[in-house]
């Protein structure tokens, strides 16, 4: 790791020790380490085939990893069933929407009614915090336009009172003002507490609300620290191929 | 107009059924996304067991029918889900589709085997005692009454439980994406428990309750399933309230044509496929949605050499002749057709194996081939074979048409509702004229079929038809082969593969189709004719559709991608039964279990049993000094056997002995363990560029 800064001095609600995974016999992580604090933005950036999305799967249970280990909020849960992590407070809105296209926006919501809320309290969380879902209750996931679809994605989440968030190309097919406006929601939700891990192509969206930024190249983060100016630098380097 | 309500009522309840019957097959593609075919055998089997107990045994009523909804029912969908179609989840919707037509061919076998179908097995409806009540003029039993109400029930309860429960909306959650089902906290595996339970006890309420309206017999209540699907394809298999409303149209369809379809020969039939025309009817009609493709996992389709394929088919006609020197009449009566159907099932190579196209109408197809050569060649003309061909390639190609907009599973219910329009009418016509051409098939009986006179050596023994069908297996074999080798072949896989990309690529997938089409039922056409000759008479059982189920079913055993599952199909149906035949009048039943058994095995081996065979033998087959030495003691062999040193049964035995002993020594002559493959970059430079590499790097570059 190059260019690494101290570390937050909270301890942390998500830390991840050398963790390995692979698909089939190709290697993808080679050992990730990798903190994330509650009330933190962590945003993990790379060049393409870095294995970020993969980092996120193993946090969520949908990947097991090959090795290392994955704590969650002091327990080990390295290689849990996504849906007991799922039901533990990790959140995981995929890349490409991480909507059902075939159940309505109410479905959605109901789905979530394992947290113990009845459905009317969940509704009322979601659409308190995107009221335009409201006004589609009643319409299947993939009529909804692509920001109402990551919106639904997020209210979902947030309806299980999560404790770490973690997103996937959030901003993926979707128009800057609706970008912006969704990550002004994410930043809201970590200061109310949550843990949240950002993967993002559009490296400069996610930035404005990071507080913590790692960089993951050839399956290992190459660098971490503060989410400021001098990371541009060193992300053209690692983007572009320079870096050692 | 008291006729016309009471037939209205008779509709309704069976509409009822239907429905129930319905809803459950959309619960089970909505909740766990499988296309059941078997789901009218487990009304069947449901039936079976509740007259068992409450008739056979005489247990009370509703003990009876708490053990079968409560206990059988769940037990049987605790099996199915958990042993069949857990392990083919991961697989695509064809193979769970075929896991599904193995149940159902199982489940027949099953219960003819337990139940004689011989015995008639009445079952008294319920309330049979009271007296019926009026609607108007119409008189109502209580039985349909109930029925009735039985079906108002589910159908509020279901859209209940879809729709308002997290449970439901859990099912529907896993259809539409199980890993991100998993992600939000449901439980796909508990999820599709539920829904294969519930479906299969509403089957059971479908299957006790029609079971008093019509005979309790295996074939027939299993084939309910057709009634119930056009039903569910009227609600495009998702939709509960039009699912009911299919259910109203076949059920006053059948009840009205019952009523009032003029008396003549050549309807009553239409009466009996009238579900079927309109499940053909309703598939091309409705909208619905393209199979998802994102779950298959294509099986590498095989590429013979023309040297093994020229092997093969030497292997193919020196068995034919072998068999024919060495069996007795018997035998030969018995084993013979194994050649022919082979024929049958190796048209299933291009049109499933390479373009990837579900057809369980082949062997019906292969009646048309039989008929049209029993009328046409009666004389052994041999110009009839090749008209034979022609009209079955022309019935095959007419299937094509109307189903070109269908994919998948989709087309594969289309043809299934072919064969049924088939076998239940079509078949069963006397003979008619079409614009002066007298048309007939099986004159409503069966037809004579005469061998052919080639070119003055009339044909007609068991033995000479015997090898004419191994030589026509080795030349159709040796068609097929040249066919995947070539420019069509290969377009055909990648039609495949993906019809988009075929399409992008400059390719035609409509002309390809309907030649595929055209081609593979002119092979069955062809296969039919010769199986005819050596049936001497056939009648249209032999080829509806749930004979046509476990060809179909042994040959996706074999593997529908290699050429020689025509040879394994052919022997691995016909072999059984007259091997077990000695043992009682149930193994036709019992054989036909194994193969069901064997199609439900293949979670485990998809690519099917003949490629594995080939990698078997190729080693005895490429040895310069042993492949000889086989020959030439197959050779002696006959030779003693021909001399009476010998008799057939020694023979037979120390013919697969030393093949089987080369065979090893084969494998074992081979330079220790087989080399390392060379990555990829280093092929055309390590090892020479072969004429599959291109294949095989064209396809990593689309699976990612």
């Amino acid at each position: 790791m190059t260019g690494a800064t101290a570390a937050d001095s909270a301890a942390p609600l998500l830390e991840l020790r050398g963790i390995k995974a692979a698909y089939d016999r190709i290697t993808v992580l080679h050992g990730v380490d990798l903190t994330v604090a509650a009330g933190q933005v962590v945003a993990l950036l790379g060049p393409n085939g870095a294995g970020k999305t993969t980092t996120l799967n193993v946090i969520a249970g949908a990947h097991r990893p090959s090795a290392g280990t994955l704590h969650l909020g002091g327990r080990d849960t390295t290689g849990a069933d996504p849906r007991d992590l799922a039901r533990a407070g990790v959140c995981l809105v995929p890349e490409g929407r991480g909507i059902f296209p075939n159940l309505t926006v109410r479905d959605h919501l109901r789905m979530m009614t394992f947290t113990g809320r009845d459905r009317p309290e969940i509704e009322e969380i979601a659409y308190a915090r995107f009221p335009v879902l409201a006004r589609c209750a009643h319409r299947p996931a993939g009529t909804l336009s692509g920001g109402q679809q990551q919106m639904l994605a997020l209210a979902r989440g947030l309806a299980t009172d999560p404790a770490v968030l973690l997103l996937d190309e959030l901003s993926m097919g979707l128009a800057p003002v609706v970008v912006a406006e969704l990550y002004e929601e994410v930043a809201q939700l970590a200061r109310q507490g949550i843990a949240v891990l950002v993967v993002e192509q559009f490296a400069a969206a996610v930035l404005k609300i990071a507080d913590h930024a790692a960089v993951l190249a050839r399956g290992r983060v190459q660098w971490q620290g503060h989410a400021d100016s001098s990371l541009h630098a060193e992300l053209s380097s690692y983007y572009l191929g320079s870096a050692a | 107009m008291e006729q016309f309500l009471t037939f209205g009522v008779v509709g309704l309840a069976t509409a009822a059924i239907y429905a129930i019957i319905g809803s459950g097959l959309v619960l089970t593609y909505t909740t766990a996304g499988v296309f059941n075919f078997a789901h009218g055998a487990a009304g069947m089997m449901a039936a079976f067991a509740y007259w068992q107990l409450a008739f056979g045994w005489g247990w009370p009523v509703p003990l009876a029918l708490a053990v079968v909804l409560l206990v059988l029912a769940p037990a049987f969908a605790l099996f199915v889900e958990r042993v069949l179609m857990r392990p083919v989840q991961s697989l695509g919707e064809a193979e769970r589709l075929v896991m599904t037509v193995a149940l159902l061919t199982g489940c027949i076998a099953l219960a003819r085997w337990i139940w004689d179908p011989n015995t008639p097995r009445p079952l008294r409806p319920f309330f049979a005692d009271q007296p019926a009540f009026h609607l108007g003029p119409a008189p109502v039993t209580w039985h349909q009454a109930l029925t009735l109400g039985v079906a108002a029930l589910i159908a509020a309860g279901l859209w209940l439980l879809l729709n308002h429960t997290r449970a439901g909306t859990e099912m529907r959650a896993c259809v539409d994406d199980r890993a991100l089902a998993r992600l939000t906290g449901a439980s796909p595996q508990r999820a599709a428990r539920f829904a294969w339970i519930l479906a299969t006890q509403l089957a059971a309420v479908g299957g006790i309750l029609i079971a008093p309206n019509i005979a309790l017999d295996a074939q027939q209540l299993s084939l309910l399933i057709v009634s119930a699907y056009t039903a569910a394809v009227f609600g495009r298999l998702r939709s509960l309230p039009l699912t009911f409303l299919g259910a109203l149209v076949v059920g006053w369809l059948e009840s009205y044509l019952t009523g009032y379809l003029p008396q003549n020969d050549y309807l009553p039939g239409l009466r009996l496929a009238a579900p079927a025309l309109l499940l053909f009817l309703a598939l091309l009609v409705f909208p619905h949605r393209r199979l998802r493709g994102r779950e298959r996992r294509l099986v590498r389709v095989p590429l013979p050499t023309p040297r093994g394929s020229l092997v093969f088919a030497g292997c193919v006609v020196l068995l034919a002749v072998l068999l024919a020197t060495v069996l007795d009449e018997e035998g030969l009566i018995s084993y013979g057709p194994a050649f022919s159907l082979g024929i049958v099932a190796l048209s299933y190579v291009p049109l499933a194996g390479y373009a990837g196209q579900i057809s369980l109408c082949q062997l019906s197809i292969a009646g048309i081939g039989a008929v049209v050569w029993a009328h046409l060649g009666g004389a052994g003309q041999l110009w009839a074979l090749p008209a034979a061909v022609l009209v079955a390639a022309a019935v095959g190609a007419a299937i094509a048409v109307p189903a070109l907009r269908l994919s998948g599973i989709y087309l594969a219910l289309g043809t299934a509702a072919f064969a049924v329009i088939l076998d239940r009418w079509v078949f069963t016509l006397p003979s008619f004229e079409v614009l002066g051409v007298r048309i007939a098939l099986f004159d409503q009986g069966s037809v004579e079929v005469q061998g052919p006179n080639l070119f003055g050596w009339r044909l007609d023994s068991p033995a000479e038809l015997l090898v004419l069908s191994a030589v026509v297996m080795a030349a159709s074999s040796l068609a097929v082969g040249w066919l995947r080798r070539g420019r069509f072949g290969r377009g055909l896989i990648a039609l495949r593969d993906s019809e988009a990309a075929y399409a992008t690529l400059g390719g035609r997938p409509l002309a390809a189709k309907v030649a595929v089409f055209a081609l593979s039922a002119a092979i069955a056409g062809l296969g039919g004719a010769l199986y005819g000759m050596q049936q001497r008479t056939v009648t249209a059982e032999q080829f509806n559709l749930l004979a046509n189920l476990p060809v179909f079913l042994v040959a996706v055993i074999g593997g529908l991608g290699a050429v020689g599952t025509g040879l394994f199909t052919g022997f691995a149906y016909i072999a059984p039964p007259h091997l077990l035949g000695h043992f009682g009048t149930w193994a036709h039943d019992v054989s036909t279990l194994g193969i069901a058994l064997a199609g439900m095995g293949l979670a485990h081996n998809p690519a099917g049993v003949v490629p594995g065979l080939r990698e078997e033998w190729a080693p005895l087959a490429r040895d310069r000094v042993l492949l000889p030495v086989a020959c030439g003691a197959l050779g002696l062999l006959w030779l003693l056997y021909g001399t009476g040193l010998i008799g057939g049964a020694i023979f037979l035995v120390a013919a697969v002995l030393v093949a089987v002993a080369l065979r090893i020594r084969a494998t074992a002559r081979q330079d220790g363990p087989p080399p390392a493959p060379d990555p990829v970059e280093w092929w055309g430079i390590r090892r020479p560029w072969r004429a599959e590499d291109r294949e095989v790097i064209a396809r990593g570059i689309a699976a990612g």
